[in-house]
């Protein structure tokens, strides 16, 4: 059964190597991925009634989906998964019409064909006030064809605790040197994906290694990565995956230095505490909404995108989450959003070219590399549980 | 009483003191958390409110969670508690080729690791039930959790059985009652408190399972200690976990009770 | 009375038979132990030989021995199988260290009244909930937690998230496993063997050596089973309290969405450790005491 379902489906792909360069954004010119073939929506039809989302804790409340369900009819069912992979596994039982994947999903669900091209003429919100840098990234629009629409993004920031370190660090040598003085002290994001952090400070300071993207890794690029983490190793406190946790140890004391974001930092409601954009930059998550491609409710998927793409709504949802919304035109509807818009850096383009979005691994090099094959994300999972050995 | 010198005791009354200490200061810094104002645990704590308790009260998907719970441990301690009485009645009554074997099977299930157990049956489930058309969902839960707790009713019940008279249930059987006769009104009454303690561990044992129902629950149910887990990703209300587990750590006196009656009937 | 006899032909048939007697006590449990369980072990044995397609990630059958060697070869996933094993052990060591001198207060020296308090307070623990426990040794042992507060005039400090704290969390949790069966074990112990032991000259700790320890080794045996085992695959008491501590258990969760055959791999390893122990503890006769 399984193998016929593949059978067609890399007899769709196979044919279909388009070449990028359409998108607004420059660097993934020239890129081509191999992807199924799966036809877009071409015009908005009658709504189903109804819309099965696979989303983040927060991003599907009452408090919009009330009026969405109101003004369409379309009665939304959400569940909320905790991982990356679990959304993978979720999307892939062929349940659910839509997912709010972040982009280290987002990558292998496209290169998977379980989600569909999306047809923009069909979303007018999604458009002018869409943040610059949330448009057209690898993640979610490959060769030229976006399959995304953005919701909200946030960077991996170095968070410390200023009554220990003083000053904020300058650099993320705290939490990769074993001579830090935080030794012992150090937190680190407990995920393969955690492999890009150590990726983009090697850029930074090996520059030999000729690290152009930190997904982009051929064997010995992840080598060199691994290396550093099971260096970094030595000196961990505790790796976090769950967010709880990460708090309790900042405030308990157990960790001084380590990977945050900025909405566990104001949780955590302590004054020392205190996060950074250090000189090398840093990894961030952009999580967009990607259409089942067997879904039977694509036109209230269409809608609610269209819908959570307002201003107002999108701005609910990164209010709600914690995250710099995509829609900017949000900021300038009150005074409060303008202070969360500021927060979370939701309109400073500098401060997120800094950041690299999560984006799935593949063996198709990301950085335009076409004479090496690139490691893919089930060899950053093998290599990843080498690092805490 | 036993001779023993005074030193040797002093030493046995500290163990004992360490391993009170041991077991239940944790218990009691955890239900003082959940009197916590602050949404993260801490000690000392700084400030003392209910305002966890009543947000508790109040909130869907604890008690969605709870009655998931309910449910599952209810179904596996019935199919437990049939399937563990008659492997001991088994055991008990012959002595056959292969009979350790079965043994081993009966404790296999727990004394493997849970998360082997949950990977198993999630594959089962999801690689082999579901591409050929079968989906299993809720009860695949209450079959994986049943698996592992016949055991304990197993334990209990041929424990009992073991210490009965058999020239009871051949008497019964003289005197022309049927095997079910005999089994209702001679033997069970016999092994009845055994039984119970048997069904009641059961229950708890799945009540509290965690590691096997990460695997196997269906997407979109959660059992409490499924709950609990995930909350540990929603910082917003950390507190009240410990409102849960506190509820929790009460909750178990009632069972804690009732086998404690039980072992007192006995004697 | 005696034509009830002929007026149950299946009960007659059956006491006649006692094979037909035991096939029909044991057709339901064994279907289900062996056709469900068994067997879903079974597959994954299975599947651990087969591979995942790199291009869509989705498990696909065939034949590939790539996954125990990774198991068997890489140094990483090698010392982590060693480490379990040994935080396994010394789980085991330590609620036996524990269990023996409670017992024997328990089950020899304490009142009647305080033998069943403590009892009970062991017992209780056992219900408190799995995850409660571990949130609860988390508060404990956080760097400005309970214990360092607690020991703070005495100028100790705990080694924060680590090794240490997760071998005493997975005894915490297991040790009633252990208790139980040791108390309920020297409690049959006939006192006058103690008499006898201190008659012919031997201290209170010869004691326990030499004649305690090896009447209540089934009993250890059997609870070691449970405190070994569950150890063994544990992972939930590594992530809230390993630190950076990393069991078998982390890595089959870890790749039982992205790799299933790797998680099946590596599932393949604590099985192997259990059974050769089930084998050890089975020829002692000590399951039948469990």
């Amino acid at each position: 059964m399984k193998r016929k379902k593949l059978a067609v489906l890399s007899l769709l792909s196979a044919s279909v190597l388009i070449l990028g360069g359409c998108s607004s954004d420059g660097d993934s010119s020239g890129l081509s991925i191999e992807v199924p073939d799966i036809p877009m929506h071409e015009a908005m039809g009658e709504f189903e009634g109804e819309l099965n989302i696979v989303n983040w804790s927060g991003f599907v409340e009452p408090a919009w989906t009330d009026e969405f369900t109101a003004q369409t009819g379309c009665k939304v069912n959400p569940r909320v998964a905790g991982t990356s992979d679990e959304m993978v596994t979720l999307m892939r039982t062929g349940n659910y019409d839509i997912v709010s994947a972040s982009g280290d999903a987002a990558l292998r669900l496209i290169v998977g064909g379980d989600v569909q091209p999306l047809n923009i003429d069909l979303i007018p919100n999604f458009g002018g006030e869409i943040a610059e840098g949330m448009k057209g990234n690898v993640y979610d629009t490959v060769n030229g064809k976006p399959y995304g629409v953005p919701i909200g993004r946030g960077a991996n920031l170095l968070q410390y605790n200023s009554d220990v370190t003083g000053g904020a660090p300058e650099s993320w040598d705290v939490v990769w040197e074993t001579d830090s003085p935080y030794a012992g002290k150090v937190t680190a994001y407990d995920a393969p994906i955690y492999i890009a952090d150590a990726a983009v400070y090697l850029m930074y300071h090996n520059p030999e290694l000729n690290i152009k993207n930190p997904y982009s890794l051929d064997a010995d690029q992840l080598a060199a990565a691994i290396d550093l983490l099971k260096q970094q190793n030595s000196i961990i406190g505790e790796y976090w995956s769950d967010p709880v946790a990460q708090i309790t140890s900042f405030v308990g004391g157990n960790t001084v230095v380590g990977t945050s974001w900025e909405i566990l930092r104001k949780f955590a409601a302590k004054e020392n505490l205190k996060t950074t954009l250090p000189k090398e930059g840093s990894t961030g998550w952009y999580d967009s909404w990607l259409v089942s491609s067997t879904t039977k409710n694509v036109n209230c998927a269409y809608a609610w995108m269209d819908y959570t793409s307002r201003a107002d709504v999108n701005g609910a949802i990164a209010m709600n989450f914690g995250m710099a919304p995509a829609n900017i035109a949000f900021c300038a509807t009150s005074e409060k959003a303008q202070a969360h818009c500021d927060e979370f850096a939701a309109e400073d383009e500098e401060f997120f070219k800094q950041v690299w979005p999560w984006t799935t691994p593949i063996e198709t090099c990301l950085d335009g590399r076409t004479d090496v094959k690139c490691t893919s994300f089930q060899e950053w999972t093998n290599a990843w549980l080498t690092v805490k050995g | 009483m036993l001779r023993l010198s005074r030193a040797t005791k002093a030493f046995l009354l500290v163990v004992v003191a360490i391993v009170l200490v041991f077991m239940y200061a944790p218990l009691f810094i955890l239900i003082l958390n959940s009197f916590n104002e602050s949404q993260i645990s801490g000690w000392p704590i700084e400030s003392f409110s209910t305002k966890w308790w009543i947000f508790a009260k109040d909130y869907q998907p604890i008690r969605a969670a709870l009655l998931n719970s309910v449910l599952v441990a209810t179904g596996a301690m019935i199919i437990a508690s049939i399937l563990g009485t008659l492997v001991a009645f088994a055991l008990k009554g012959f002595e056959f080729f292969g009979r350790a074997t079965v043994n081993l099977l009966v404790v296999l299930p727990i004394a493997l690791p849970g998360v082997v157990t949950g990977v198993a049956f999630s594959n089962t489930y999801s690689n082999f039930l579901s591409p050929a058309g079968f989906n299993i969902g809720y009860f695949g839960m209450i079959v994986a959790h049943a698996t592992f707790c016949i055991v304990m009713v197993f334990n209990n019940v041929f424990a009992r059985l073991k210490r009965m008279n058999p020239h009871l249930q051949e008497a019964s059987a003289d005197l022309g009652a049927g095997l079910w006769q005999t089994f209702r009104l001679v033997t069970f009454p016999q092994f009845r408190t055994a039984f119970v303690a048997g069904a009641l561990l059961a229950f708890a044992l799945s009540f509290d399972e965690v590691v096997v129902t990460i695997f196997t629950a269906p997407p979109g149910v959660d059992t409490l200690p499924l709950w609990i887990l995930k909350e540990m990703a929603r910082p917003n209300q950390a507190s009240v976990v410990n409102v849960v587990a506190t509820v929790v750590i009460l909750l178990s006196l009632i069972p804690v009770y009732i086998s404690q009656r039980l072992t007192q009937e006995r004697q | 009375m005696s034509t009830a006899t002929e007026s149950r032909p299946i009960s007659t048939y059956l006491f006649r038979r006692p094979r037909v007697r035991l096939f029909s006590l044991l057709a339901l449990p064994m279907t289900w132990i062996v056709g469900v369980y068994i067997l879903s072990l079974f597959l994954l044995l299975i599947t651990a030989f087969w591979y995942v397609d790199p291009f869509t990630s989705l498990v696909r059958p065939g034949f590939t021995l790539d996954n125990f060697q990774a198991v068997f070869t890489e140094p990483a996933y090698i010392s982590t199988s060693l480490r379990t094993l040994w935080i396994a052990l010394a789980v085991t060591i330590l609620s036996v260290i524990f269990a023996v001198p409670l017992g024997l207060y328990m089950a020899k020296i304490a009142p009647a009244w305080l033998r069943n308090a403590l009892a009970v307070a062991i017992t209780l623990p056992l219900w408190a909930g799995y995850l409660v426990k571990i949130i609860a040794m988390r508060l404990v042992f956080t760097e400005e937690g309970f214990f360092n507060w607690l020991m703070a005039p005495f100028g100790i400090k705990g080694p924060g998230f680590s090794m240490p704290i997760v071998i005493l969390t997975l005894t915490y949790l297991w040790f009633p496993y252990m208790a139980l069966p040791v108390y309920t074990a020297i409690r049959q112990i006939p006192t006058n063997l103690f008499d006898a032991s201190s008659d012919l000259g031997a201290r209170g700790f010869m004691t326990i050596y030499r004649v305690v320890i090896p009447l209540i080794t089934p009993a250890i045996i059997a609870g070691s089973v449970f405190t070994f085992s569950l150890s063994l695959g544990d992972y939930l008491a590594a992530r809230f309290t390993g630190g950076a501590t990393q069991m078998i258990g982390s890595m089959i969760a870890a790749n039982i969405n992205l790799n299933p055959p790797m998680a099946a791999a590596f599932s393949m390893v604590p099985i192997t450790f259990v059974v050769i122990y089930l084998m050890v503890a089975r020829r002692t006769g000590s399951l039948e005491r469990m």
